[in-house]
């Protein structure tokens, strides 16, 4: 069954805060296999004009992928997650997420179409500070496979 | 690690980044669900892959994202210099349980200047005689 339409221009509220530890961003970086040293050596980081180490770019998925996961598996959007594939994602960076940021997270539906029997799901996660600095905005296309 | 940064004057269209190969093995799927949260058991177990009618174990989409991404944070000398990283998943990179794993080659190329000392990007990552990224680019800020 096709996705409900009236979801196009919905958000969520924000997610809990998540706080970003260094050890955090060390143990992401050594998970992708990245040795470069500002996201482990705080002298570094500042030599670069970082206020503390950074996070690898990718790492804005750990904050905006379970605040996205409540419009996924939000009953009324009706969306069978068990079809679900990842199918785009890209990351613009306002300013790089760095350790001691308190970041919350705001999921929201940009579109809502059919394509070949799938749904497609395009959301949009804007990652702010607690005092709502805009540090990164997520964009993500999520397919159903054959639910449409 | 790139010791030389790129200054944007110097950069030309056309220029390729230094390539990167990197192996992935289970381990590194274990360890990739652990530092990011995603326990789908597609990225771990055999028998849950082959019922949802995959080959065996694939790697988080994430994961080979941000393997791909190294490229770039590798060459820009600042990670955050990366002002926009997008890709599309067009095919699952497929993790045989091993030692040898699976072999990702990351290659880019400089497709554009553009305003504001920014460079776009482009990458390739094949796996297996495959794209497993598509559309994936980058706009990197140099100095």
């Amino acid at each position: 069954m096709a996705l409900d339409q009236s979801f196009v221009g919905r958000s969520y509220p924000p997610s809990r805060v998540y706080e970003v530890g260094r050890e955090k961003i060390r143990e992401f970086a050594d998970a992708i296999g990245d040795p470069d040293p500002l996201y482990r050596d705080v002298d570094a980081a500042r030599a670069a004009g970082h206020p503390d180490v950074i996070a690898p770019p990718t790492f804005a998925i750990v904050v905006t992928w379970p605040a996205q996961a409540v419009l996924l598996h939000d009953p009324e959007l009706g969306l069978d997650y068990s079809k679900v594939v990842h199918r785009e994602q890209s990351f613009h960076q306002h300013r790089p997420i760095r350790a001691g940021d308190r970041l919350v997270s705001t999921v929201h539906v940009d579109g809502i179409r059919t394509a070949a029997g799938n749904d497609v799901l395009s959301t949009r996660s804007e990652i702010r500070t607690e005092s709502g600095e805009p540090v990164l905005t997520a964009r993500a296309v999520i397919v159903a496979r054959g639910t449409a | 690690m790139t010791t030389e940064v790129p200054r944007f004057d110097d950069v030309a269209v056309g220029d390729e980044l230094p390539p990167l190969s990197v192996t992935v093995t289970r381990a590194d799927l274990v360890r990739y669900a652990g530092a990011s949260g995603d326990l789908n058991p597609i990225h771990w177990s055999e028998r849950f892959a082959r019922e949802v009618g995959l080959p065996d174990v694939i790697a988080h989409g994430m994961l080979t994202m941000a393997l791909a991404g190294r490229l770039v944070t590798g060459w820009a000398g600042d990670p955050g210099a990366v002002v926009e990283y997008g890709v599309r998943f067009t095919h699952p990179v497929v993790v045989p349980d091993g030692d040898t794993g699976a072999l990702v080659e990351v290659t880019g190329k400089v497709k554009d200047k553009l305003d504001g000392n920014a460079v776009l990007v482009a990458i390739t990552a094949s796996c297996d005689g495959h794209n497993v990224l598509g559309r994936a680019t980058a706009t990197v800020r140099l100095g």
